[in-house]
């Protein structure tokens, strides 16, 4: 077990390692970097100083050590537009990130549970029919045109929305839904799929033998066994909607870490967007490292690959 | 009775590279052929520039609401500009960035995952932790990093979005070679003295190009809404060349002001061409790639 845990976090470090580094050459390699590193509109002398200040014009390999220890220590540079640290702006902006994409999972759950499973009961039927076309449309729709729809009819023409920014419970149903319409249709293939899987093992075709009623059959035997798939991928998917949300936030202005990114790219705040890109794939190698480790302990075969 | 079955699938003409065409999704073939018609004959269907408006013509709705006219059949935007020209001279830049992007990952990706699924040892570590290392940052977030630092244009566009997306192929490829590289036919090959060039080539290659199809179409959807969400966020294709993201930022403007049609009508072409595009792919999948049926 611990063997496991042990090759398992190389392999998360190994990514995070490569994600700096390609994300470190990048920016060096596709152009000046101090260009991209000094306020626009720098003075000479400015853009000088930034190449003295990350030694820029030291080897590649001394500039990296100097980039990922400034990073191990927390140290993501300052904003040019707020004049804070990146890392301080960022911690400020996640917990509302958090609360819509909280919102937005609750919402995709409500409604893909319910329809998986009845897609899945029914399988091939009408229920089934209807199933398939909602979770195309909601893998096609693209999530900030659901949310530019819903502004025109919910606020602007019925007004019983508002439009953008954050602070009362009507402020997130928009976001959430916008957000949580493409995830719910992936909950509901996975739920149809989980299901479907589920009601064709021994056990539920036992249970049915010993002449339990279809519906006990279903939410006892099957639900509950079908459901533990979906929530990992919830869990995963909870950690990827505060990190994509940003489409959504930079609609409804809603004030988290996309919103944040979208504000980098407008203000040209390079240090902002680089902060983002690199804690976001942080945070979700952390979950899939979380949820692989999670899963070893729940199942021996799978520590017991490779 | 094998001979008999063979004579007469070949008499049939619903029938190309061993695929019937039952269930063949006519309807969103047609839309993206049309689209595609679209893109090409641009220049002769639009009516007026798309990039130059008149100010005196600002937010007028279609033609069939009260303050339309016939001139402009479907408005015009904050600029005065037509409209029904910026859709359909938009329908070329999403076809162009979204074939090409698909393509250009397509090729780097199948490249890349035969040679780590083909080659093994620590071609493939180092290929598939890359590719690792890549997935774990959502692809529009990447899009945007490498948008901020390479610049805005429509060629850049697809550069990114090959860079963003190809690890995807990268991954299916793979696994397929895996167990491609086991058959005999490969085993065969090795025997008779191939090079491992060859077998990559003339072997391997063209069995992995039906996945490839498949993930390619797809991809077209995924990457058409990559590159709106870019130009809606003002790091895509740049103003005021039409892209259909584009066009949804703008719309922005006179939203509130109840102008639907500046939004409502981009989207919907961005979403007809998501739609078809994803009900071939699935279409494909489950003909071309039985073991892509379970994705």
């Amino acid at each position: 077990m611990r063997k496991f845990i042990v090759r398992r976090l190389g392999y998360s470090l190994l990514s995070l390692a490569l994600l700096s580094i390609t994300i470190f050459l990048f920016v060096r390699v596709t152009g000046d970097p101090a260009v991209l590193l000094v306020e626009p509109g720098a003075s000479k002398a400015d853009l000088e100083q930034v190449r003295q200040q990350f030694g820029l014009d030291r080897p590649l390999i001394v500039q990296y050590g100097t980039f990922i220890t400034s990073l191990l220590r927390g140290d993501f540079g300052q904003s040019f537009y707020y004049r804070t640290p990146v890392l301080d702006l960022y911690l400020s902006r996640l917990p509302n990130s958090l609360l819509l994409a909280v919102a937005a999972m609750a919402f995709s759950l409500v409604i893909g549970i319910p329809t998986g499973i009845i897609a899945a009961v029914r399988v091939n039927g009408w229920w089934d029919s209807a199933g398939k076309i909602f979770s195309l449309l909601g893998l096609s729709l693209p999530s900030f045109w659901v949310g530019l729809v819903m502004i025109l009819f919910f606020s602007v023409f019925l007004g019983w929305l508002p439009s953008s920014g954050a602070g009362t419970p009507a402020h997130v149903i928009m976001p959430a839904f916008a957000l949580g319409w493409y995830f719910a249709a992936a909950h509901m293939r996975l739920t149809r799929s989980s299901m479907l899987e589920v009601l064709g093992s021994e056990y539920v075709k036992l249970a049915r033998l010993k002449g339990l009623p279809e519906a006990l059959v279903i939410v006892k035997h099957a639900f509950k066994n079908a459901l533990i798939p979906v929530l990992t991928l919830a869990g995963i998917n909870l950690v990827i909607m505060v990190n994509v949300a940003v489409v959504v936030e930079t609609v409804f202005a809603w004030p988290g870490i996309g919103r944040l990114l979208y504000e980098g790219i407008t203000f040209r705040d390079f240090p902002v967007v680089q902060a983002t890109v690199l804690l976001s794939g942080a945070m979700i190698v952390f979950v899939n490292l979380l949820v692989d480790v999670l899963y070893a302990v729940i199942d021996p075969r799978i520590r017991l690959e490779r | 009775m094998a001979i008999n079955t063979r004579a007469a699938s070949v008499a049939l003409p619903w029938r190309f590279a061993g695929v019937h065409l039952s269930g063949f999704p006519v309807i969103p073939t047609a839309i993206l052929a049309g689209i595609a018609l679209v893109a090409i004959f641009a220049n002769v269907i639009a009516p007026y520039n798309p990039e130059i408006g008149a100010l005196g013509e600002r937010f007028r709705p279609p033609f069939w609401q009260t303050g339309g006219s016939e001139a402009h059949l479907l408005g015009t935007d904050h600029l005065g500009r037509d409209v029904l020209s910026r859709l359909i001279f938009g329908a070329r830049v999403s076809m162009v960035v979204g074939f090409t992007a698909v393509i250009f990952a397509g090729i780097v990706g199948t490249a890349l995952g035969i040679l780590a699924g083909y080659l093994g040892s620590w071609v493939d570590q180092v290929i598939m932790r890359v590719t690792d290392a890549w997935l774990a940052v959502p692809a529009l977030t990447y899009a945007i990093f490498l948008a901020a630092i390479i610049g805005p244009s429509e060629m850049n566009i697809v550069i990114i979005l090959g860079l963003v997306y190809w690890t995807r192929y990268a991954r299916v490829i793979r696994g397929e070679v895996l167990s491609l590289k086991e058959r005999d036919f490969v085993r065969l090959a090795i025997v008779a003295g191939c090079s491992k060039r060859t077998i990559m080539k003339k072997h391997i290659l063209p069995n992995v190009l039906n996945s490839a199809i498949v993930l390619g179409t797809l991809m077209l959807g995924v990457v058409i809404v990559t590159e709106a969400s870019l130009s809606f966020l003002g790091v895509g294709v740049p103003p005021p060349k039409p892209a259909w993201g584009l066009m949804l930022a703008d719309g922005k403007k006179g939203l509130m002001a109840g102008y639907w049609w500046l939004t409502v009508l981009p989207g919907a072409c961005i979403m007809l061409m998501v739609l078809s595009a994803n009900l071939l792919g699935d279409w494909l999948r489950v003909k071309l790639d039985p073991q892509l049926r379970q994705l």
